[in-house]
């Protein structure tokens, strides 16, 4: 069956590609304007890809397994092609018979795919053939064979604690070469990882990552709760993206169930995600000082952030503005009074940050420190995917805010700031751009914020529909696809937090740095650990 | 240089009055649920609406028994939406040394279509109890003022949380909150530490970090869950990837609810536990 209602722009694209995989592509649907599913068989999946890529400069944005045993006999894979210039996404699903469950890697092609993959091959028991580095991602080495996203694991079973060995890394030899093994539980007051650094004198040769220790089942989660209380667990995927992971899962169920939130909830979405944006990035400006000395620029940065902390609780009841969202809109308004303390709050940051970057830039110890340090060059970003601020900081020309407006991103001017040295300095300046972006767009959001109601009702979401939900968090883009189960309650939730795309990005641009630099290269990237490992 | 010292004379001392002055509250902030228990007609549609089950009904022979944790509870203002007996009120939930006292149970007697008809126990109130909070944080204070004399030092242990809790604990060492004039400083050893901060439900991939830290951790040692999932699992709970709780694994001497906490319940449980606060008052 072919749904022929696409927007206008993605209609060319998908004539020439089901003219072009002809017999090969089974069927297409278009639930969506700019949500287009491919059914096709795996042998499809490079060809697709590659070509969509070359041809019309589509983005491979996320891959994940859906256990489809139960109503298709089959697992379901699917690859999310984001089309930046034509602001639509192809969806190809391929079918694995339970069987045979084994799947071919692109990774070989596609580095960016590297952890979905293999996240796939743990959580579903999915075989990756072909793939360069086949090795546990998602689970510790030595977990048991257990595979915790099919529908016949049980979310409550209880396993034994934890014994053995969590990852064999790779062995780095020479002479004067020695390792330097960093975490689980770090110095500072961050989430657990462990870093494994391999060195040769200061510089770092090799770092190795073994991530995963916040792993929750918070997608399984997902499935055994009602869709309501799913926005309050998307609040807690990463913490300080609270508002931006609600809202993606919000629109993924809306768009799922055929409605559109009214215009003033949407005006209050872009409020609240530009507020998350403003107390993160001006919090990181401080941090990235910090952690090159410049103690006293990160105590007016985190005096700034705590303000923006209380304004967040004044207008939402909490200061990381949980329980604001709802499916179809937001949960409260903003009176008069609300509204007056954000725009002082507005004209009191602007002043404060330009005081704040004038520190910065005035200081020349700072400067030394950054430019050139942690160095990701375009081509490496690009290879593997990386995307917001790091990927804006290497030429990565791209935010959903203008490419998919989503809430009120297409009412409001602004521009999508891009470096393309890729270092400290450019991470840091990325940041700084967007803060004066975020005040213009907050300026105009009060200005035009409409009149109207807050939310409209949705009922029971009707079982069996699939749908991508998508926000540019402050950290970068953000996915949920849901596939929604009889009772108003989801099959899969698949949750794609843009750290996940961005770590091995990490351990490329430390190369050749000294570790004493680390701190202040992983926090120009500040990723999200609790999002990686939901 | 002058540009830095002059920003910072400008700016001036922005550190909050608390303790010596009373906790600054907000007038919009969501906190505490009130149950209005006399009042209270019908517990089911709340209890269905929370999304941690903070709010806890078990029916047998005809009674009731309710209970509102508010270990668990995320501050999410659900069931008052839901339930207008519940209100939620601007006051924040404090810490408490025993999960116990962070929970509140009601006994009504039920009509026969499940509404209830009559209170037949309101809760207690949570200071009535012995286990209180000053009262374990005598104890307590003796020993470690013994050892330690004023000054603590911590070590925060991420074991699982969304990172909710650290914003707010990375809030304690900002000018506003400014803990290190009481003494307290966060350290990055478990060696140099006196006290363990835990948040987060205690992953299975994090719970063998956390006993090693736990171990490293010189006696006298104090152990400290924060957050709704460090208390009680909150949203997570118990599952295939997590231990439930802070002290499913080790041992806790206070508990601090929220999700995330304000840090002034952080630091007024912290307070509160080395007797600071009295003296100061």
């Amino acid at each position: 069956m072919n749904r022929s209602d696409v927007s206008s722009e993605l209609q060319p694209i998908l004539d020439e590609v089901t003219g072009r995989f002809e017999g090969r592509i089974e069927s297409w649907l278009a639930p969506r304007l700019n949500e287009v599913y491919f059914h096709a068989r795996m042998e499809l999946v490079s060809g697709f890809c590659a070509h969509l890529f070359r041809k019309w400069g589509g983005r491979l944005v996320s891959v994940f397994a859906d256990d489809a045993r139960a109503g298709a006999g089959v697992f379901h894979l699917y690859y999310v092609m984001a089309l930046d210039a034509a602001h639509g996404f192809f969806i190809l699903r391929v079918p694995v018979p339970p069987e045979t469950p084994e799947f071919l890697s692109l990774t070989d092609a596609m580095p960016a795919v590297n952890w979905q993959e293999r996240e796939i091959q743990d959580l579903f028991g999915l075989k990756l053939l072909n793939h360069p580095n086949p090795r546990r991602c998602a689970l510790h080495d030595d977990w048991p064979e257990v595979y915790p996203l099919r529908k016949d694991f049980d979310l409550r079973t209880v396993l034994p604690p934890f014994q053995g060995v969590r990852h064999k890394f790779r062995t780095v030899e020479g002479e004067g070469v020695f390792q330097v093994p960093v975490g689980p539980v770090h110095a500072g007051i961050i989430e657990p990882g462990h870093f494994l650094f391999s060195v040769a004198g200061e510089p770092v040769l090799y770092l190795q990552l073994r991530m995963f220790y916040v792993h929750k089942g918070t997608e399984k989660l997902f499935e055994s709760i009602p869709i309501p209380h799913g926005v309050r667990l998307a609040e807690s995927i990463s913490g300080d993206s609270s508002f931006a992971h609600a809202t993606a899962f919000c629109h993924a169920v809306e768009r799922a169930a055929g409605v559109e939130p009214p215009p003033r909830a949407r005006a209050l979405r872009t409020v609240c995600l530009e507020l998350e944006r403003l107390y993160n990035h001006i919090a990181d400006v401080g941090a990235i000082c910090t952690d090159v000395a410049f103690v006293t620029a990160n105590m007016h940065a985190m005096r700034l952030k705590e303000r923006i902390l209380r304004v967040n609780e004044q207008l939402t009841g909490n200061r990381l503005l949980r329980g604001m969202a709802c499916v179809g809109g937001v949960r409260f308004d903003f009176n008069a009074n609300q509204l007056h303390d954000l725009r002082q709050l507005v004209n009191e940051l602007e002043r404060e940050f330009k005081d704040l970057i004038q520190l910065t830039s005035s200081n020349s110890g700072l400067l030394d420190r950054l430019e050139g340090t942690g160095v990701l060059t375009p081509k490496v970003a690009r290879d593997l995917g990386v995307v917001g601020i790091a990927g804006r900081a290497s030429g990565f020309d791209h935010d959903l805010r203008r490419d998919f407006p989503h809430a009120f991103y297409d009412q409001v001017q602004f521009t999508v700031p891009v470096f393309t040295d890729g270092d400290v300095q450019c991470r840091f300046d990325v940041r700084r751009d967007e803060v004066i972006q975020s005040f213009a767009i907050l300026r105009q959001t009060m200005e035009k914020l409409p009149a109207g109601p807050l939310a409209v009702p949705v009922g029971e979401v009707p079982p069996d529909r699939v749908a991508l939900g998508y926000v540019e968090g402050w950290r970068g883009e953000i996915f949920h696809w849901i596939h929604t189960a009889p009772g108003n309650r989801l099959a899969r939730c698949k949750v794609k937090d843009p750290s996940l795309q961005n770590w091995p990005a990490l351990c490329e641009a430390i190369l050749g740095n000294i570790i004493p630099d680390f701190p202040v290269v992983n926090k120009s990237f500040n990723l999200s650990y609790s999002g990686t490992d939901r | 240089m002058f540009e830095t010292l002059s920003k910072s004379l400008k700016t001036g001392i922005v550190t909050t009055g608390y303790p010596d002055t009373p906790a600054e509250v907000s007038q919009h902030a969501r906190g505490k649920p009130q149950v209005d228990w006399a009042g209270w007609k019908d517990a089911r549609p709340a209890a269905a609406v929370c999304p941690t089950a903070a709010i806890e009904l078990r029916d047998e022979s005809g009674v009731r028994t309710a209970t509102l944790d508010l270990g668990k509870c995320i501050y999410c203002g659900l069931c008052a939406d839901a339930d207008p007996a519940i209100r939620m009120t601007h006051e924040r939930a404090l810490a408490a040394c025993s999960r116990q006292n962070l929970r509140q149970t009601a006994r009504y007697r039920l009509n026969a279509d499940g509404t209830q008809q009559q209170l037949l126990a309101a809760p207690a109130a949570p200071d009535a109890t012995p286990e209180s909070l000053e009262t374990v944080g005598r104890q307590l204070r003796e020993r470690i003022q013994a050892v330690l004399g004023r000054s603590l030092h911590i070590r925060e242990v991420d074991a699982g949380s969304c990172n909710g809790c650290e914003v707010e604990i990375h809030g304690l060492n900002s000018p506003v909150y400014d803990i290190e004039r009481f003494g307290i400083h966060f350290v990055a050893s478990p060696r140099h530490a006196d006290m363990l901060l835990v948040t987060g439900p205690v992953t299975r991939n994090m719970e063998l970090a956390l006993r090693k830290t736990y171990d490293a951790t010189p006696d006298p040692r104090l152990v400290v869950a924060v957050g709704a999932c460090g208390c009680s699992g909150g949203l997570f709970g118990r599952n295939y990837a997590t231990c439930g709780t802070v002290d499913a694994v080790i041992p806790v001497d206070l508990y601090i609810p929220g999700c995330p906490p304000h840090p002034l319940v952080i630091l007024e449980g912290l307070l509160r536990l080395l007797g600071q606060l009295k003296e100061r008052r």
